[in-house]
């Protein structure tokens, strides 16, 4: 049995210790919103943070990650509307960063951890930063313009003003049979 | 995918039919084929499986997509019109990814193709009207005044005169009472709202939170499939290779192991969780037979096609004029060999399918392009008639024309049979390497003659390669066939119709036989050569290779010719406004001759899909690297439904382009793949992303596709500039410069 802070919550963990930290969020917690791409560090779809430090979960073995702190996409902002989520998920809403969307969680994590790091990165910190987050759809022109948003949001404290209304309800999956 | 698998572009108007659900207000269903057929299993109290639209006395207005989401935006566009014409904003609609139907089927009910804006364009704004008008004539006939004077707008129906009002759900169930128009009047542009506006993406919130449903999540955040567990499958090292024998033994004993058994495509490791079947598949031995193409690789493959090009003239798929005689009366002949490798997908998300038997039937959550192409293979597999399979599509990671392809929901449903529980699997980013349905190695050769005032009498191209259609249809024809053909004769008939559809397969030669400049003799060839490798639709299919083909060879002749490229194509181009256009406003967008200090520019000009794409690249090479600063293109894609997702589509074909231009191929290996994950398969990153501009033609022509068009001209326009900036013409993909 191990002990881990899952975004704020102290979580008990009954996995085998060399379970990558990926599996232990989506198969032992249950999260879905952090996600496989390589499993080798190649990726960065499985990107969370580390006591605040971004990390590559595929690589990062349960063991290693007793007593801390993960924070993973679920964990930014409550959700309950746009305004209360992270300036960084603010912006990629606002600039409708997503195409499939599934690289995403990756991106904004080690986009957030850029910005809460440093309120006005340059261009070439935002792309050092995010070198390492693949993106097949091919949303980076997006991507840069965001974090130089959100981080400009951040430094003014300010939140984006929605002209459309962002409670779409999409239905996840098929419905299931009764 | 490609516009030959797809049929002739549905024009014809759906016919529109209202169904009588209890309590369900108003609803418009669609009949794109014309053919009745008995309705999916239907769940009751749900949306009608076969309605669009429907409008409840809670006053929701639901559509139901039945396109695919794989990023490309249908989620939003397609909502969009129909909210155009119900007067709504789009915003307001709840979307439901419907199942498969047959009345959504024109002919298969599959996403590609840039195809689902097109020939949505019609039927999708007549249901929204249709809508509108019974709406008016319901609310007129209640008020007891004219339709003429009811008012609809952003869900409410009015009447000015008597100030009376009512949302559209209140007038739902007598809506649903009348009479359904088949031709009702359609706004005009000048009128329109919300198409040709940059509605945003109704994804946007739940796939920047985390909380959006892909495939791979199906039932990882809910307790709706009890007891899921993962498979993870070992498949042969070799195409073609058969599992001789497998001892699963040591892997049953890991922990978390559940079974270990053999499918057709392998062996299959069920445990608890991804990890313990990943570890449990390792302590799997297995024993596979040679195969069919043991010794095959890159260099034996393009060998091979060499001497079928030095043996063999091919199907002529195009004879302007009299080439033979063009060269002979040539004042020259200039001449190149162009090879493209292999390429995967590569989609972020690996290829996975959830699925479930139990009493007599089969549920499937897959990610996928082809919903009744997975019912038709996972019918076949559950040993179940096709009425027996729900297919539940979820969002996609990325398609690509991969998630075309039905193999993985074959395994899911092979496995969860056998499991008798929900199984997951889930493929690794190796598996997705090594097991895809690759773009298609090709080589071509080409020559053009030019006369002694540097005119061009006559082009050539000779291209060899395999032919998807005929490599696919053997395994997948089932789709294409009626439920009710017994097994063994649709089989019979795919291994007939691979050989009736191979040679003549037009994916292999779009965008090479339509060359679109004024040259009197132009001859056009194709030979099939197919060792067996796995090919499918990539991303613009055959133009993705055949635009780099062309549009180098245009840049050669061009200068042979002594002419700048941009005005060498402008004078050949004047039958062809539209791409002239794109041509133009390119060159005007990107100061054409005057790149910023240090850098070259490179030209090219495609049209796919019915779109007109012109893309000028800039580039500088330092160290041997190829650098690609900025990148603008000009587009024409008819009307623009919304402005913002057409320009993230041609953004993110450009990048993908680039990926394959610059980064990455498949190398086969003793009748493998070689490569497995991201370090030998690279993508772009974002600190080699250029700057991309996107510049559309004002036109108000019906809507073509954006998802593939931007990616074919990328890989000449930047080889092009290569050319100019070093000298050295690039011929073979992905680009490496000699270190002179
Ligand atoms: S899944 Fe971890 S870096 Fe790719
Ligand atoms: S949005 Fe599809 S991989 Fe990034």
């Amino acid at each position: 049995m191990i002990e881990l802070e899952v975004n704020g919550v102290l979580r008990e963990i009954d996995m085998p210790l060399d379970t990558p930290l990926l599996w232990v969020i989506r198969d032992g917690l249950r999260l879905a919103g952090t996600k496989f791409g390589c499993g080798m560090g190649l990726c960065g779809a499985c990107t969370v943070h580390l006591d605040g430090q971004p990390v590559r979960s595929c690589l990062t073995p349960l063991s290693s990650a007793e007593g801390r702190r993960v924070t993973t996409i679920e964990g930014l902002g409550d959700g309950s509307s746009v305004a209360t989520l992270h300036p960084v998920q603010q912006a990629w809403i606002e600039a409708s960063v997503t195409q499939c969307g599934y690289c995403q969680s990756g991106q904004i994590m080690a986009a957030v951890a850029l910005v809460d790091a440093n309120p006005d990165p340059s261009d070439a910190e935002i792309d050092r930063a995010l070198a390492g987050n693949l993106c097949r759809c091919g949303t980076y022109p997006r991507i840069r313009a965001a974090v130089r948003r959100a981080a400009e949001l951040k430094r003014r404290g300010e939140a984006v003003v929605q002209t459309w209304d962002p409670a779409v309800a999409v239905a996840p999956v098929g419905g299931l049979p009764a | 995918m490609s516009d030959s698998i797809n049929g002739p572009l549905l024009t014809r108007r759906a016919l529109l039919k209202s169904s009588a659900v209890a309590g369900g207000g108003l609803v418009l269903g669609v009949n794109l084929t014309g053919c009745a057929s008995s309705p999916p299993i239907a769940d009751a109290g749900s949306l009608s499986p076969d309605a669009w639209l429907q409008i409840t006395p809670d006053d929701r207005v639901i559509f139901q997509l039945d396109k695919t989401e794989m990023g490309q935006g249908v989620i939003t566009s397609l909502p969009s019109l129909v909210a155009e014409e119900l007067e709504l904003d789009p915003g307001r609609i709840h979307i439901h990814l419907a199942p498969v139907h047959s009345r959504f089927q024109d002919p298969l009910q599959v996403t590609g193709g840039s195809t689902s804006i097109a020939r949505r364009w019609e039927p999708v704004r007549q249901t929204g009207a249709a809508a509108r008008e019974m709406l008016r004539a319901a609310a007129a006939e209640r008020w007891d005044v004219p339709t003429a004077e009811i008012e609809v707008r952003d869900g409410v129906i009015s009447h000015a005169a008597s100030e009376r009002s009512a949302r559209y759900g209140e007038l739902a169930e007598a809506a649903a009472r009348q009479r359904v128009p088949q031709d009702p009047p359609l706004k005009d542009a000048s009128a329109f709202r919300f198409i040709g506006r940059s509605v945003p993406r109704t994804d946007r919130v739940t796939k920047s939170t985390g909380e959006a449903v892909f495939g791979i999540d199906v039932g990882v955040n809910g307790a709706e499939l009890p007891g899921l567990i993962t498979a993870v499958v070992i498949r042969a090292p070799r195409f073609g290779a058969e599992l001789q024998s497998f001892d699963g033994h040591t892997a049953r004993e890991h922990p978390g192991v559940i079974d270990v058994f053999q499918i057709s495509s392998g062996v299959a490791v069920l445990a608890d969780g991804y990890w313990p079947a990943r570890k449990g598949a390792e302590k799997v031995t297995a024993r596979w037979s040679a195969g069919p193409i043991e010794h095959l690789d890159s260099a034996s493959l393009e060998a091979a096609q060499r001497r079928a090009l030095d043996e063999d003239s091919g199907r002529r798929v195009r004879n302007d004029g009299n080439f033979a005689r063009a060269a002979d009366a040539a004042e020259r002949v200039i001449e190149a060999e162009y090879v493209v490798p292999h390429l995967a997908h590569a989609t972020m998300e690996p290829m996975n399918c959830t699925a479930w038997m139990r009493n007599g039937t089969c549920d499937v959550w897959v990610p996928t392009q082809g919903p009744d192409i997975v019912q038709a293979v996972a019918a076949e597999a559950a040993k179940l008639p096709r009425d027996r399979v729900r297919v539940h599509s979820t969002l996609m990671g990325g398609g690509f024309g991969r998630r075309g392809i039905p193999d993985y929901a074959v395994e899911a449903v092979e496995i969860a049979r056998l499991a008798g529980r929900p199984v997951k699997v889930v493929w690794s980013r190796e598996d997705d390497m090594r097991h895809d349905f690759y773009r298609p190695a090709t080589c071509n050769r080409l020559r053009a003659a030019l006369g002694a005032d540097g005119n061009v009498l006559g082009w050539e191209h000779r291209m060899v390669g395999p032919s998807i259609i005929s490599n696919l249809v053997p395994d997948f024809l089932g789709a294409l066939l009626p439920g009710w053909m017994p097994s063994g004769l649709t089989n019979v008939l795919g291994r007939a119709g691979g050989a009736v559809i191979r040679g003549r397969d037009s994916s292999s030669t779009e965008g090479a036989a339509d060359l679109p400049y004024a040259i009197a003799n132009v001859r056009v060839e194709s030979l099939v050569h197919d060792p067996g490798i796995p090919v499918g639709f990539w991303r613009s299919v055959g133009h993705s290779q055949n635009a780099f083909v062309v549009e180098s060879f245009v840049d050669e002749v061009a200068h042979a010719a002594g002419v700048d490229p941009v005005a060498f194509r402008e004078q050949r181009l004047a039958g062809h406004p539209r791409h002239l256009a794109t041509l133009r406003l390119a060159a005007e967008k990107a100061d054409w001759g005057n790149p910023a200090p240090g850098r070259q520019q490179g030209v090219a000009v495609h049209a796919s899909f019915g779109s007109y794409v012109t893309e000028i690249a800039e580039v500088s090479v330092e160290n041997g690297r190829i650098r690609v600063h900025r990148v603008v293109c000009a587009v024409d894609c008819g009307l623009v439904v919304n402005p913002d997702i057409a320009r993230a589509q041609m953004e993110g074909g450009i990048i993908f382009g680039l990926t394959a231009a610059l980064k990455s191929h498949i190398t086969l290996e003793n009748g493998g793949v070689k490569q497995s994950n991201f370090h030998d398969y690279p993508l772009l990153r974002m600190d080699e992303t250029p700057e991309i501009e996107v510049y559309f033609v004002d036109r108000d022509a019906p809507p073509s596709g954006v998802g593939e068009p931007g990616t074919p001209p990328i890989a000449p326009a930047v080889a092009n500039a290569v050319y100019a900036a070093t000298g050295q013409r690039l011929r073979r993909m992905p680009f490496t410069l000699d270190r002179a």
